[in-house]
């Protein structure tokens, strides 16, 4: 097997790999929405309340504000 | 310290708007000029005898292109990024006084590069590599920008007080990461100068790569830079202005984010396209053509995700021209993102490759989806930039329809004749000689051509409508209160 053979068995598999982490990121979203773990479309409302005065849709810190 | 409530800073904003316009007019004119020169060759020498070397097709030609995308696109790019950036992370610039600095000699370098750029291409420097005219010199300073660019995203992030990064934000990221990438491996390059100890001009370079390998990284690269200049941060865009304008959250934020990551996964591997029939690996041409297909799919999720963002909503495209200009851009997003990958077969290739159709393909692209949504992100920003409300809502619709006749008549005309080009260039007769010389498809291609001047003349004049309106709604529109700015833009008649 010389190596033009050996990089187009290695670039399909590595393309076959990366289909499967696709799809499981798909599986992933759409399941932890399903079953509650995340809410992924609250996101959303990020470019609607959009004002710095805004609550923001997740606050990275409490003690953010305090300084 | 006096304390004032905290408010966005639009300082920078405003500068990358300005040249936005600026660029977009003289980007968007060199190319109408070069439209009349290839329908009217006289027009050559529109500045006389004397200065045709500076006003001939082959010397305006980068000039057009380099405009248009590292001018018009990437100042919209960042216009939009010195916006919405500080928006979705809801912390302002003028929290930082670094940040503020950085974002200040972003755009100060930045047009020490426009510069350079318009005077070198003038003057006939250039590498000689599409889209990467640029010589060294110029190339580090463009690398500097970006850094500085890069210095401006992950500050501003590494300060927000929003914990999700919003969409929008992923795709200014990649932006910044592809380009970063493409740039600089494409760019590689020696100054021959200093390589052979003071031969020929100090500025002048030599690509690092030679014969079939320097053409697969350039159309890694030319590719790409449409990938990375005019779809992904196109797409940060109209992920938040077209839901920010309508008051209506993204429809499926889940689809918005696997769009992104199919888009980054497979747009990387479709550059091969441009290389078909030529001697790079068959396997590469082959590649190039499947991911060109499989790209459809995560353009459309994004295209077809904004036109259902607009469910229950359509009255607002028939009321305001603000989402007209969205939807149409999104529209044209879905049409050419089928039209290219359709190109990228490689039977249609066999017929379309070096022909006109090309040129409509990239045109519809950049003219309809690229422009249309850059215009529509800075008419939504001027009122808030501004406080003041859109000078005049029938101007944006009569540019809204003059721009989108100018479209439509170039892209048809350039259908027409590249199908046109395509089958006399192929066409034989039974003993196998060629039916049609070249000149032959000239004489055929003329009024096509001319249609195409037509229609580039048009969006150039809703060009020039697009900056009296901003120039009025800058300087003379009614002032607007901050309630007014909730949603749709407040727009005079």
């Amino acid at each position: 097997m010389d190596i033009g053979t050996l990089q187009a068995y290695a670039y399909f598999g590595f393309t076959a790999f990366l289909v499967v982490v696709l799809y499981s990121y798909i599986y992933h979203l759409y399941s932890a929405q399903k079953k509650g773990t995340r809410d992924y479309e609250k996101y959303g409302n990020i470019a609607l309340n959009d004002e710095v005065t805004d609550q923001p849709v997740e606050e990275i810190s409490k003690n953010d504000e305090i300084k | 310290m006096e304390n004032r409530p905290l408010e966005y800073d639009y300082t920078v904003a405003k500068w990358f708007m300005l040249a936005t316009v600026v660029l977009g007019i003289v980007g968007m004119l060199v190319g109408v000029i070069l439209a009349w020169q290839m329908a009217f060759p006289g027009v050559n020498l529109l500045a006389g005898e004397g200065l045709a070397e500076y006003t001939n097709f082959s010397r305006l030609r980068p000039l057009h292109t380099d405009s248009v995308i590292f001018g018009f696109t990437l100042s919209g790019i960042w216009a939009t990024w010195y916006y919405v950036g500080q928006r979705v992370l809801k912390v302002s610039m003028a929290e930082s006084k670094f940040l503020m600095f950085l974002a200040k000699l972003h755009f100060a370098i930045y047009m020490v590069v426009v510069v350079a750029v318009v005077g070198s291409l003038l003057l006939g420097i250039s590498t000689g590599k599409e889209y990467a005219d640029f010589e060294w010199p110029i190339d580090i300073a463009v690398v500097v920008v970006w850094v500085i660019w890069g210095m401006s995203i992950f500050g501003l992030i590494g300060i927000r007080r929003e914990k999700s990064l919003y969409i929008s934000i992923w795709y200014y990221i990649a932006t910044f990461l592809g380009i970063a990438m493409l740039y600089l491996f494409n760019n590689m390059e020696i100054p021959t100068y200093f390589a052979s100890g003071g031969i020929g001009a100090w500025y002048h370079s030599v690509s690092m790569y030679s014969g079939t390998n320097d053409a697969l990284v350039q159309w890694w690269y030319g590719h790409n830079a449409v990938a990375f200049g005019f779809t992904v941060p196109i797409v940060a865009m109209i992920y938040y202005f077209l839901p920010k304008e309508s008051g209506q959250a993204v429809y499926s934020y889940k689809l918005s984010l696997l769009a992104f990551w199919g888009l980054m996964f497979v747009y990387l591997w479709a550059g091969g396209h441009h290389l078909i029939y030529s001697t790079v690996p068959d396997w590469m041409q082959t590649m190039g053509s499947v991911f060109s297909v499989v790209l459809i799919l995560p353009s459309w999720g994004s295209a077809i995700n904004m036109l259902l963002t607009m469910k229950g909503e359509w009255q607002q495209v028939a009321a305001s021209p603000l989402i007209k200009f969205m939807i149409l851009a999104s529209t044209f997003y879905m049409f050419s993102t089928l039209e290219g990958p359709i190109q990228a077969i490689k039977s249609v290739n066999a017929l379309a490759h070096f022909t006109d159709w090309i040129v409509g393909h990239v045109h519809d692209g950049v003219l309809g989806w690229v422009a249309f949504m850059i215009m529509a992100a800075l008419f939504h920003m001027a009122p808030r930039v501004f406080k003041r409300e859109i000078y005049s809502k029938s101007l944006m619709n009569t540019q809204f329809w003059i721009q989108t006749l100018g479209v439509v008549l170039y892209f048809t005309s350039m259908w027409i004749a590249g199908i046109t080009q395509g089958m006399m260039w192929r066409a034989h007769d039974e003993f196998g000689n060629l039916a049609y010389s070249f000149i032959d498809t000239v004489a055929v291609l003329h009024p096509y051509f001319t249609i195409r001047a037509v229609g580039g003349t048009l969006y150039l004049v809703g060009m020039f409508l697009f900056a009296y309106n901003m120039y009025k709604t800058m300087t003379s529109s009614r002032r607007v209160e901050e309630s007014e700015l909730q949603n749709a833009s407040p727009m005079g008649a």
